[in-house]
């Protein structure tokens, strides 16, 4: 499969979503559907073609003395400024990480496609209301996803991420005449409109001192030789910081919008309204991790900006805690998944920033371990968090809640699911050989190599994640008896949602045995990793600590929770309620925002302004009223007014002429 | 004795200013109509009359009468025909009778 | 120095027109007001021919005399019963339509007699102004030629005619 084809990959997905959403609602829901996995799975045939094209094939220069080159297919000119000085093209741009997210995406979207056969359905089969809509919305988000990461340049990258923010908020508000589902997609886009401001400023930053968009003028082939421009810019001071130190950390505010990062957050777990193969989709899988993979795909820049990398390790040191802290205590089952999520990209966020704990080894190996482990749990992740929130989506469909007190017990009734449950479970929380194992246990050394502080904290997250994961897992599956309400009883689920859990859970197993450091490193070197054993031991052990605690605590119906949850009352309602983050936010929109500066606004525009304008209208309204009496419809009335008008004009002509 | 202009102006003054008398003062709308004629005539007169007497070579003064006379014929027309179409409708031509078309 | 035929001509011209121009707008009988106007109108013509514009005289005795009186006539048949007198005018009126009248006077006349020096011009001669040079003026495009306005009150006239037929005609 030629390179050069790449194109073909979104195109696929983009004519989908204009035909479901064009002819597709003419047509039968089911046959929509259907058509929709179609052509999602030539996607990812295509998408996989490609991807081992790039990486085992070797023709078209794509490796050069041993180096991974990153290839342009192809390049549009798409508007050009200032005599042709500042260029925005639309392209396709192939190099490990964007082969390996074309391989993530098509392989997450094809499974959800499918999935979606049969969530969207109701028990009989039959689709529900807005199929072809949900199936058209879908494509949209691959299409934009997938040109998201083979963007040539930060302004196409812009664009795309942009537009996975539209469809992430179409889908949220897919249910659209609920409520939630509303405030939810609301919350999502402004959240992340909000961050992508800042993005936008960096970008122009950026830009402005290095003078183009593209990522390969500005670092150069591979990374290396990050251009001139670049480097005499962060010479330039301000406020105290490089100039370009504030511009890379504007963009990572627009990374960490979409991915979650704490401050925020906070539409993470709203996001939860909608449909659960979305959930899986775009928020534990895909879009989520377009902040990770921003930041990777500016890597070279930030190794050179240590400020805004520590500001980074900070962020997702403190994310991946938080998160985890919160996951502990939520009964809702898809809002701990997706704190779980946020836990995990912080993960790879801290694993990005630690990457250049050896800054001065610039050129060297060890600077892109963190980089590579970050990738590869990237894409080790996108598997088994969509395992498991495809897994809840089958359990859901099942009992029809997402409250885990609904559940409890189901192990008898889905097996199926309990098994890929636990597999994704056993991935998350690193225990060998799955494939969560292997990433964490890079991101770890990565993070001991930064500092024995960040390794302890990041194994401390870890032993919470395998904690809340097996919480999770022994309370929907285990806990006490399922208490069956009616005739109906939960069951595993139709095969078109049952396949993609098994295909995901064989990835999880055999994922961590992908050769990442040969194929995905930032400067296209191959990095020989190997096992660092104490690391390994040490967050096994915690992993293992972590899932007996939460055996003891959760396997049988037992007092022990409730007894620890009064005892640490405080601690425990400050977890169950977010540490009050969207209070939090809630004071500072309504009370601060809202109260001090939008009121006093709205109120000089109201008294104010409009009270110009109506004071302008009302006076001439009344004198209007006023002179209104002089059409008498009397014509004589008139022609009097005309002529003794006449006269006075000319009066006047005769005394200017005369005396001036 | 010579016959100078202002001899014909005065009297086509006198004639407009009955003209405006009477247009004000008069009720009946043919009577107001007269009132109108006897006005455009008398600037008919004082075109005529300018043209003539300051530029005997050309006649534009003389040109615009004729045309004067043309439009006056044609606006008599129209407006007997409205009077009578008013009266269809009122049973009276009285202008105080027809104050529709007021605010 | 004019003939005395002229000067008594004039007289008689000048005093018609203003004693019938106030008797015009002041009778009460509405069918006689129609008369004055029409001894106004031949007085007017008078003056034309007086200017040597026997064309324009003609016409004005033809079109206005000839024509407009005649409609007027009618249409005061149409709306009035016989012997029926024009309604009192009211004072307030009056003097309003006086007020505006003399004030225009006035001003006219002022600024006339302000101009008093070339308005005591006396009558100069002219060529021969034949029907012929006035047809030919009329359908020229030449400087000093009125084929425009000609084509334009044709077009008037016709629009004219269908209008008073449709605002006029029986529904």
């Amino acid at each position: 499969m030629p390179l050069s084809s790449t194109i073909y990959v979104l195109a696929i997905p983009f004519f989908m979503f204009l035909f479901l959403g064009l002819v597709g609602v003419k047509m039968p829901r089911k046959i929509t559907g259907v058509i929709g996995v179609l052509g999602m799975a030539v996607t990812t045939v295509w998408a996989y073609a490609i991807a081992f094209t790039y990486f085992f094939g070797n023709g078209e220069g794509q490796m050069l003395d041993g180096v991974r080159q990153q290839i342009v297919t192809t390049d549009w000119t798409w508007l050009s400024f200032y005599a042709d000085k500042l260029v925005v093209r639309l392209g396709v741009l192939l190099d490990p990480i964007s082969a390996m997210m074309l391989i993530v995406i098509s392989t997450v979207s094809f499974m959800v496609h499918l999935y979606s056969l049969g969530y969207m359905s109701d028990h009989d089969g039959n689709p529900e209301k807005g199929f072809q809509r949900y199936y058209a919305d879908l494509a949209l988000f691959t299409f934009s996803m997938l040109g998201l990461v083979v963007s040539t340049n930060i302004f196409q990258m812009f664009i795309f991420f942009e537009m996975v923010g539209v469809s992430s908020y179409l889908l949220i508000g897919f249910y659209y005449g609920q409520q939630p589902a509303n405030h939810a997609s609301k919350k999502a886009f402004i959240v992340t409109r909000l961050a992508d401001l800042f993005f936008l400023i960096g970008i122009l930053i950026l830009s402005f001192y290095t003078e183009t968009f593209d990522f390969k003028e500005i670092m150069g082939a591979n990374g290396h030789d990050v251009c001139n421009a670049f480097t005499s810019a962060q010479g330039l001071t301000f406020m105290g910081c490089s100039v370009t130190g504030w511009a890379l950390t504007f963009i990572f505010i627009g990374g960490a919008g979409k991915s979650a990062m704490y401050p925020l957050h906070i539409w993470l777990p709203d996001a939860m309204e909608g449909p659960t193969p979305v959930s899986a989709l775009i928020h534990a899988a895909t879009m989520v991790v377009a902040g990770v993979f921003l930041v990777a795909r500016m890597f070279p820049l930030y190794v050179l900006e240590q400020g805004a990398m520590d500001i980074i390790c900070v962020v997702g040191a403190f994310t991946a805690f938080y998160a985890a802290a919160v996951a502990c205590t939520q009964s809702d089952i898809k809002r701990a998944l997706a704190f779980s999520t946020i836990s995990q990209i912080a993960f790879m966020m801290t694993s990005l920033a630690v990457s250049s704990a050896k800054g001065e080894l610039i050129g060297g190996h060890e600077a892109g371990l963190g980089y590579m482990a970050s990738m590869f749990h990237l894409f080790t992740h996108a598997m088994f968090k969509a395992l498991l929130f495809l897994c809840a989506g089958a359990i859901i469909h099942a009992v029809h809640s997402n409250e885990n007190s609904k559940m409890h017990g189901l192990h008898k009734y889905m097996p199926i699911t309990s098994i890929a449950f636990l597999i994704g479970c056993l991935a998350i929380a690193g225990i060998p050989p799955f494939a969560g194992f292997f990433s964490k246990d890079e991101i770890l050394v990565a993070c001991y190599e930064k500092g024995i502080g960040w390794g302890l904290w990041m194994s401390m997250v870890a032993g919470m994640t395998a904690f809340y994961m097996f919480r999770i897992y022994y309370l929907i599956f285990f806990w006490k008896k399922h208490e069956v309400h009616g005739e109906h009883k939960p069951k595993d689920q139709p095969w078109t949602m049952t396949v993609p859990l098994i295909v995901l859970a064989l990835i999880s197993c055999v994922a961590g045995f992908v050769p990442f450091g040969k194929l995905v490193t930032w400067d296209g070197v191959q990095l020989e990793t190997h096992l660092n054993l104490p690391v390994a031991c040490a967050s096994v052990g915690i992993a293992l600590i972590g899932i007996g605690l939460a055996t003891v605590m959760y396997w049988k119906e037992n007092p022990l929770p409730d007894k620890l949850a009064t005892m640490f009352k405080g601690l425990w309602t400050a977890s169950y309620k977010r540490f009050y983050m969207d209070e939090l936010y809630q004071f500072i929109t309504h009370k601060i925002i809202f109260q001090g500066i939008s009121k006093p606004i709205a109120w000089f525009d109201r008294t104010i302004i409009d009270g110009f304008f109506n004071l302008l209208g009302n006076v001439t309204n009344s004198a209007s009223f006023g002179i209104r009496k002089m059409q008498s419809g009397n014509v004589q009335g008139y022609v009097s007014y005309y002529i003794i008008g006449a006269v006075l004009l000319a009066a006047i002509t005769g005394i200017v002429i005369l005396f001036v | 004795m010579d016959l100078t202009l202002l001899m014909y102006i005065v009297p086509s003054l006198i004639m407009f200013g009955c003209g405006v008398y009477g247009f004000i003062t008069r009720k009946n709308m043919i009577a107001m109509l007269i009132s109108l004629e006897l006005m455009l005539n008398s600037v008919d007169i004082n075109f005529v009359v300018f043209n003539r007497y300051l530029f005997p070579a050309q006649h534009e003064g003389m040109f615009f009468t004729l045309f004067a006379i043309a439009i006056a014929a044609a606006e008599t027309a129209v407006a007997i025909a409205i009077i009578i179409n008013v009266y269809r409708l009122a049973k009276n031509v009285d202008i105080n009778q027809i104050t529709k078309m007021k605010f | 120095m004019e003939s005395l035929g002229n000067v008594i001509m004039y007289v008689i011209i000048a005093l018609t027109i203003i004693v019938f121009s106030v008797l015009a707008v002041t009778t009460k009988k509405i069918l006689r007001s129609a008369t004055y106007l029409l001894f106004v109108l031949l007085a007017t013509a008078a003056i034309y021919f007086q200017m040597d514009y026997e064309f324009l005289g003609a016409t004005q005795i033809a079109v206005y005399a000839g024509g407009i009186v005649v409609l007027f006539v009618f249409a005061i048949m149409l709306t009035h019963k016989p012997g029926e007198d024009a309604a009192p005018l009211t004072s307030n009126k009056r003097i309003l339509g006086l007020t505006a009248c003399g004030l225009g006077v006035i001003l006219c006349g002022v600024a006339l007699f302000g101009f008093a020096k070339f308005a005591s011009k006396s009558l100069p001669s002219m060529d021969d102004f034949t029907i012929d040079k006035l047809g030919q003026a009329l359908l020229s495009t030449d400087k000093f030629g009125y084929l425009l306005p000609f084509e334009a009150v044709s077009v008037l006239l016709l629009a004219c005619i269908i209008g008073g037929v449709v605002i006029a005609r029986k529904r």
